[in-house]
């Protein structure tokens, strides 16, 4: 039961103070989400594109190359992520919890990190392939099959796989007649979640792929910016916008109409590996996650630190952070580009893009949670941005602002706004669910004790969405940090991010440009990760 | 006949069986008693092949089972909570087993049928497992066990969690459909009332083995 579902209107919080909660967000959201979209519609009727859009036989072979690539990408994804998601839910042994929070490392990473590290790591013959984008998109996204399929995975009781056994069902019948069907909610739903990732794959395709494989979001920002095809652009974005918003609410409506389809259990026990043929698979594919996840980091780390010459210096490192001032009075010769100040614009941009969204993600949840079944519109409208890819969003709010009398394309501004639309669906998505979680009879203990709707509302509802806003917090920082698909519509000269920097510095020749683009992307990983362990931390000490 | 010689299992090195054995005749339903944490449930696990003994043998009319895989033993085992496949069907849950030894569709539907009466559901087939009672779920267990005819029945406390009359009754029930099966079974149960109306015989598992 959802708060103030069955209560007496009068027990309820005043409409005022509700509405009060939900207006930043619903502004914030008519401006910065819905305006953009209605810009983007506008210019893609007006401009007569949408007959010239379908005919572009380049956009076709675009289309079909995103559908496939990203089709394979989930394919391999699922095919390597059950295997771990397997052994990290069945059994219990020495460093599971270390292992399982390596494979989630590669998922919080930037993509731009994820593109970089594998840049670094394959060879310069798998470089601008397709293999490579295939590569980073399997590392990417095996957290969400190990998360997703492990979830459901860790609750089969193992007692029915044995009762197959016991009915006359080898390993393998025993896994297609029992394990797999129970575990296709879970498989379903990662391979969506994966296929949709990929499908609009931007920092991995733009690092590793090269202009011969653009994915559609590469095309749109190539044809927005680099050819000045906006209505094309506008048109494929709508398209894109369209399909996407539609497979998203299919999939919200099969995944509610599967839930408590089967009545599992919390949590069934894990059993330590017996014999040496379990231990042997146990220990393999812990050792393989271990170097699949550490290699391409370290070779990040190694390529930071080549010099010319194949021999190994702190010379890049040296030349982004060593004697600060200098860096800042001279940017480096061959760009206007400095490297150890989009460290600084990045760090500002992350400071207004969370408290930005925390306080739009944590007022709108509060209102969502107190209009009971009435907050689902707006549940759904604060969801949006999820379902809209980020260069959409980027490209959207530059058409938007881009007109007089609001031409605030170039605001410094712009950017950490973005950051913030596109963080803030996971700060509801984290603090609403705590919210929902309190039973309403506590409100009613509140009452008959004395207390007046607004004053138990702040007794119970804002003391436990403290700790969720705080995590929230730290999602919406690290999402700002590695922020790319928006940030490079709205990125200008000397307000680089990270990311931007990163990408630039790493397309250029010269070996120490390049090494300072991996100087770079090692600190954006190392800030992401101490981003995400101090609320890991957090959240283990409030547990504790 | 099954017998069960010298098993011995421990886990992370405590001892849960100790050089166990027993034998059970052609037909005979022995009921195995003891107190929860006993280790009943990993001698019935051992002997259907599902963990492996650290030491011993179980035999099966004279044959080692030592290399022969769970599903290849015709050792059918009645679990503490059912474990019905959850994804399907009453009836498909019945002809599991009978599939998995390749019985033709027609023979699997009057067998179904045949179990369905004996446990006293006719009508239940199409029925979801989700929807049934206690009662019904456990009935409905021992009927997939039964259904391919196995050469023993492992029955790991099959009547727990259920109200005093209802677990008399099923007792009651359960002997009577094991006898009609005429299959040899091992029951395990700490119960030694519903040991004494199901089973031919009662043994305790702190005889079975050899104390240190």
């Amino acid at each position: 039961m959802r708060s103030g579902g069955g209560s007496p209107s009068v027990n309820r919080l005043p409409g005022g103070v509700i509405a009060a909660l939900a207006a930043p967000a619903i502004v914030f959201l008519a401006g910065f989400y819905a305006w953009p979209v209605v810009a983007l519609v506008r210019r893609a009727v007006t401009a007569n594109s949408a007959r010239t859009t379908l005919h572009d036989g380049a956009l076709r072979d675009v289309l079909w190359f995103t559908t496939w690539q990203a089709a394979l990408s989930t394919l391999l994804t699922l095919a390597v992520g059950l295997v771990p998601a397997w052994v990290l839910s069945r059994y219990e042994f020495v460093g599971r919890r270390w292992v399982t929070a390596l494979v989630i490392v590669p998922f919080v990473l930037p993509t731009v990190v994820v593109g970089a590290a594998f840049l670094a790591l394959l060879p310069d013959s798998l470089d601008q392939s397709v293999a490579a984008i295939l590569i980073a998109h399997v590392f990417f996204n095996i957290a969400v099959v190990v998360r997703g399929v492990g979830g459901l995975w860790e609750q089969l009781p193992g007692d029915l796989v044995a009762a197959a056994r016991t009915l006359g069902a080898g390993p393998v019948r025993a896994m297609r007649e029992i394990t797999l069907p129970l575990l296709a909610p879970a498989i379903a739903a990662s391979a969506s979640v994966v296929f949709l990732f990929t499908f609009t794959s931007f920092g991995v395709v733009r690092i590793l792929g090269g202009p011969a494989h653009p994915t559609i979001e590469v095309e749109i920002w190539q044809r927005a910016t680099r050819l000045g095809q906006i209505g094309v652009a506008a048109v494929v974005s709508i398209a894109q916008l369209v399909v996407l918003g539609l497979a998203v609410l299919w999939f919200a409506r099969i995944q509610s109409r599967r839930r408590h389809a089967f009545g599992l259990r919390p949590l069934d026990e894990r059993s330590h590996p017996r014999g040496a043929r379990q231990r042997a698979v146990v220990a393999t594919t812990c050792a393989a996650i271990v170097i699949a996840i550490c290699t391409p980091l370290g070779a990040l780390f190694e390529r930071s630190t080549r010099a010319s010459g194949g021999t190994h210096s702190l010379t890049a490192w040296r030349a982004v952070f060593g004697n600060e001032q200098a860096t800042l009075n001279r940017p480096s010769a061959a760009s206007s580009l400095d490297p150890s100040a989009s460290l600084f614009t990045s760090l500002r941009f992350m400071v207004i893009a969370t408290v930005i969204s925390v306080i739009v993600g944590g007022c709108v949840s509060l209102a969502i949670a107190a209009l009971g079944r009435g907050g689902q519109l707006l549940d759904t409208g604060v969801m949006l941005p999820l379902g809209t890819s980020a260069v959409t969003i980027g490209f959207g709010l530059i058409v938007a602002f881009s007109t007089s009398p609001i031409d605030w394309r170039a605001a410094p501004l712009m950017i950490p706004l973005g950051h913030a639309l596109v963080a803030t669906p996971f700060v509801v998505r984290v603090v609403l669910p705590t919210l929902r979680a309190i039973d309403p009879r506590l409100r009613d203990a509140a009452a008959t004790l004395g207390a007046a709707p607004t004053r138990a509302w702040r007794e119970i509802d804002l003391r436990v969405i403290r700790g969720p806003l705080l995590t929230g917090a730290g999602f919406a920082a690290a999402i700002s940090l590695g922020e790319f698909g928006a940030t490079t519509f709205l990125t200008r000269q000397g307000r680089a991010t990270l990311p931007i920097a990163i990408e630039q510095l790493l397309g250029r020749p010269g070996v120490l440009l390049r090494a300072e683009g991996y100087v770079l992307a090692t600190v954006l990983a190392a800030l992401t990760f101490a981003v995400i362990a101090v609320v890991e931390f957090a959240r283990g000490a409030r547990r504790a | 006949m099954l017998e069960v010689r010298e098993v011995s299992v421990a886990f992370a090195g405590r001892a849960v069986l100790d050089h166990v054995s027993l034998t059970l005749a052609d037909g005979e339903v022995v009921a195995l008693l003891g107190p929860s944490g006993s280790g009943k449930s990993t001698l019935l696990r051992v002997i259907a092949g599902l963990i492996p003994a650290d030491s011993g043998d179980v035999m099966l009319d004279g044959t080692s089972l030592a290399n022969v895989p769970t599903h290849r033993r015709s050792i059918g085992m009645v679990f503490q909570d059912e474990q019905l496949f959850p994804h399907r069907t009453v009836a498909e849950n019945i002809e599991f087993g009978l599939r998995m030894r390749r019985w033709a569709k027609v023979d699997r539907t009057r067998r179904v049928v045949e179990l369905l009466e004996l446990i006293g559901l006719p009508d239940f087939g199409a029925r979801r497992v989700t929807e049934l009672s206690g009662g019904e779920a456990k009935r409905v267990a021992l009927a997939r066990t039964l259904a391919p005819s196995p050469r023993v029945v492992l029955l790991d406390e099959p009547l727990t969690g259920l109200d005093r009359d209802l677990h008399d009754q099923l007792a009651a029930e359960t002997a009577a459909v094991l006898r009609a099966a005429g299959t040899t079974a091992l029951h395990v149960t700490h119960d030694r009332d519903e040991g004494a109306t199901v089973a031919d015989r009662i043994v305790a598992l702190d005889q079975l083995g050899i104390t240190r």
